[in-house]
């Protein structure tokens, strides 16, 4: 009972954290390439566009913080035993993160949002980017601590306390599910601002006819395309890169419940095919793609459920081994088919922008506009995935979730918890949205109506920002 | 010295830095609803800490987190033991960081009263929840031999943990009020340096009663320890100097009073970090908790590399604002398209 709240409050304290922080991280970077391009062009114009956009990033900011506190703080109120167990290994890259990152970005941000005018502009500029990396380097010690319970790397068994110890940091970093993974994370938060700006950008070119927001529109295009391109590539390689270390993990994706030699189809859609249903009906299949994505050759050999969960049972003694399938097959679809969708809405912006009718095109507009919902689906979609995917384990092989739930804390209080914090993140989650929704509707020059800058860097600071 | 006093030690000085400097946050948090005459003066309060108090709130980030590395056991008995009091201190944080982002954007009385109130309440809650928790440190808990907490709810509001609550509390206040005093200037000024003179007094008589009480408790002998010494001459110092109009110096021994009161939980601990009272053979210790030498090594390095860094760039925020925050100057209208016609200014202290 209290493992399963426990994984209820974490799924749900998780999944609404990463609905901010790719936005925080792909943001920082669009508000630091705008502001680059004040900088060279002094542009009036693109000043109002850094800002405007930069008002969005910071009211995006304010939550992303403070969920992430409530993480830091669920491993030792929730987790306890696995703290105790692991954090000498799983603790490290959290403090780093603190130390060479939170430090950076919040010192950064503040100096950003009240040095407008006070600073020089290379100076204030390269505060933005002090922004934008520390983001950056915040996502490469939680990937890292992420990696470690997927594929868990550096550290031996102490032979006397039967724990396991840290022995090698470098192995952490070089990890391959997190060098895969981390960028992965990455080109998400980039797909993720681009299509905010995207979003935006078209509702101000729809609803307000201002043609100053093509230009933002064009930047998050040349953001977009690369970088969803890539992230499909990448996605794909981070399967086989799993499927080696959690068979398991893939061959759930897939709901491959018997091992398959070679040429193996892709059910592109199927009916059943959850837990206990080991004969779905499949709708689509695409012979031999399965066997190309999860190995990268035609030939490659998808391993089944039954093998697997067998396999497990002999190493690890008896236990259900397979993650829920259901949530792992369709979390995969849904986002292997929300980028496609995103991709061809990148192609279709392309296309308008290189005839010049992208703010002509009311229906393009529309759906770009409404399009800013995809990248959630497809974030929450994808950390389901990971997640999922590894249970029963908290640490793949070595720890399992239930062993790592705090013995002191009673069901009832975890009840209470998690009753406090759906409450306030939806009270937050209205507020915000209220709040983004009203912001990005602004005139461009209403940016201005927030004490907040001055431009002219003789005067006097601004001082009430808030 | 062992790597894990070492450790413990760092800890340590994370938790001051986060009482002095987030300390002072809190205390504008919970005193701009109460000295302020009109929302602009409200407004000049709360930007007072504006640039920093992120950045501040990041010491308890990393306060936490080094616990977590360090001392994997201390962070695991430590947070599943206050599970409730810290759901209660992550509401706080959560609302009282959105707060300070969002009070301004929406021109609605309602709105701005309830993040107002979001504000004062979460200031004042979380040093005083954090004060209980080092209290219970001290005077100990219910733990067995597993390391695990075997009381309940109730069990962590201890006499002494509440009174170190409320010692937190009241050293905040001060801290905000010595800090609001330097960024000021007129009315406000006028009426937070009285203020801060009267809090000084009273955080004298409360911590004199907490390092009484502390020392009396929970050390054996009866000399007492020079940090709890310098606690109550620091305040001392702290009060009569608000009351001379040093400012500078009031807000530089109030920080001193903080760091010293902090260091008190501290000092008395050590080498413990959890006491057990179901039996002193089951306390935490920073032996029985510290990571193996490996981790504690690569933490060390990373944070002799780093930490310096750190320090020199958050100097430098203080520095490029370190004027007063006044309000509006008659006479200069401002001017350009992009500054706003109200545009309020800050003037050399």
């Amino acid at each position: 009972m209290t493992e399963d709240l426990a994984r209820w409050q974490f799924a749900i304290t998780s999944i609404y954290h990463f609905l901010f922080v790719p936005v925080t991280i792909g943001l920082a970077f669009l508000v630091a390439l705008l502001q680059t391009t004040w900088y060279k062009n002094g542009d009036p114009v693109t000043l109002r566009l850094t800002r405007f956009f930069g008002s969005l990033l910071v009211i995006n900011v304010a939550i992303g913080v403070v969920t992430g506190l409530v993480q830091e703080f669920e491993f030792g109120m929730n987790w306890s035993n696995y703290s105790r167990e692991v954090g000498n290994i799983f603790g490290g890259p959290l403090a780093m993160e603190g130390l060479l990152a939170f430090f950076l970005e919040s010192t950064f941000l503040g100096v950003w949002i009240f040095g407008w005018g006070r600073l020089s502009k290379k100076v204030h500029l390269a505060c933005i980017w002090a922004v934008s990396a520390g983001t950056a380097i915040s996502a490469a010690f939680i990937m890292a601590a992420n990696s470690w319970m997927q594929n868990p790397v550096g550290y031996v068994i102490n032979p006397v306390t039967k724990q396991p110890q840290l022995n090698d940091i470098f192995a952490i970093f070089t990890n391959p599910v997190f060098l895969w993974s981390y960028v992965h994370v990455l080109l998400a938060s980039l797909i993720t601002a681009s299509l905010v700006m995207l979003s935006v950008s078209a509702w101000q070119l729809r609803r307000r006819q201002n043609a100053a927001f093509v230009r933002p529109a064009r930047l998050a295009v040349i953001v977009l395309i690369p970088a969803i391109i890539l992230s499909m590539f990448i996605g794909s390689e981070l399967g086989v890169v799993e499927g080696k270390y959690q068979p398991m993990k893939i061959a759930a994706a897939e709901a491959q419940w018997n091992t398959c030699d070679s040429h193996c189809s892709f059910s592109l859609f199927q009916v059943g095919g959850g837990r206990n249903d080991e004969t779905p009906t499949q709708i689509i299949e695409v012979p031999s793609l399965l066997s190309i994505l999860a190995t990268n050759s035609i030939n490659g050999e998808v391993q089944g459920l039954n093998q697997l969960q067998a396999q497990y049972v002999k190493e690890y003694g008896p236990g259900n081994y397979i993650p829920n399938v259901f949530i792992q097959y369709w979390s995969m679809r849904v986002m292997a088919y929300l980028a496609l969708a995103v991709l061809l809405l990148g192609l279709w912006a392309a296309w308008l922008l290189r005839r010049k009718t992208l703010e002509k095109s009311k229906a393009f507009l529309f759906i770009a506009t409404w399009a800013v919902a995809l990248p959630f689906l497809i974030n929450t979609a994808g950390w389901l995935l990971a997640e999922n995917g590894r249970q029963p384990w908290i640490v793949q092989g070595l720890m399992k979730t239930a062993a790592g739930v705090s013995p002191s804390v009673s069901a009832y209080e975890i009840w209470i918890s998690l009753c406090i914090f759906v409450l306030i993140f939806a009270v937050f989650a209205v507020v915000e949205g209220f709040l983004m929704v009203r912001f990005g509707r602004r005139e461009l020059d209403e940016t201005d109506d927030h004490p907040d800058t001055n431009d002219d860097e003789s005067a006097d600071m601004p001082a009430l920002v808030y | 010295m062992t790597l894990g006093t070492f450790w413990f030690l760092i800890d340590v000085i994370f938790w001051v830095g986060f009482f002095i400097l987030e300390g002072f946050d809190f205390g504008v948090g919970i005193l701009h609803s109460f000295v302020s005459r009109n929302d602009e003066e409200r407004r000049i309060c709360i930007n007072t800490i504006g640039p920093v108090w992120d950045a501040n709130e990041v010491w308890l980030i990393v306060a936490g987190a080094v616990i977590f590395a360090a001392f994997p056991l201390w962070y695991a008995t430590m947070f599943s033991t206050l599970y409730l009091a810290l759901v209660v201190l992550l509401v706080a944080l959560i609302v009282r960081g959105v707060a300070f982002e969002y009070t301004r954007k929406i021109e609605d009385p309602r709105w701005r009263t309830s993040f107002k109130w979001g504000l004062t309440i979460g200031s004042a809650l979380i040093p005083l929840l954090i004060g209980v928790a080092f209290g219970d440190l001290l005077h100990g808990l219910p733990i067995n031999a597993n390391h695990q907490y075997t009381g309940n709810f109730f069990g962590l509001l201890t006499p002494f943990g509440l009174y170190s609550g409320v010692t937190m509390l009241v050293l905040s206040t001060l801290m905000g009020a010595t800090y609001l005093t330097l960024k000021t200037t007129g009315d406000l000024h006028d009426r937070v340096a009285k203020l801060s003179t009267q809090i000084g007094w009273v955080s004298v008589l409360v911590v004199w009663g907490f390092v009484t009480w502390a020392h009396l408790g929970f050390a054996p002998g009866f000399v007492p320890n020079p940090v709890e010494v310098v606690a109550v001459l620091a305040l001392i110092a702290a009060a009569w100097l608000a009351g001379n109009g040093s400012e500078g110096w009031a807000f530089a021994m109030s920080a001193v009073g903080v760091a010293s009161t902090v260091g008190t939980f501290f000092t008395q601990l050590y080498p413990k970090v959890m006491i057990s009272t179901t039996s002193r053979a089951y306390s935490i210790t920073i032996a029985n908790s510290a990571s193996p030498t490996y981790t504690l090594r690569v933490m060390t390095v990373v944070a002799l590399v780093f930490f310096p860094v750190v320090l020199v760039y958050l100097t430098w925020t203080y520095v490029v604002f370190r004027r007063r925050i006044t309000g509006p100057r008659l006479g200069t209208p401002a001017e350009g398209d992009l500054s706003s016609p109200t545009s309020p200014t800050a003037v050399e202290s």
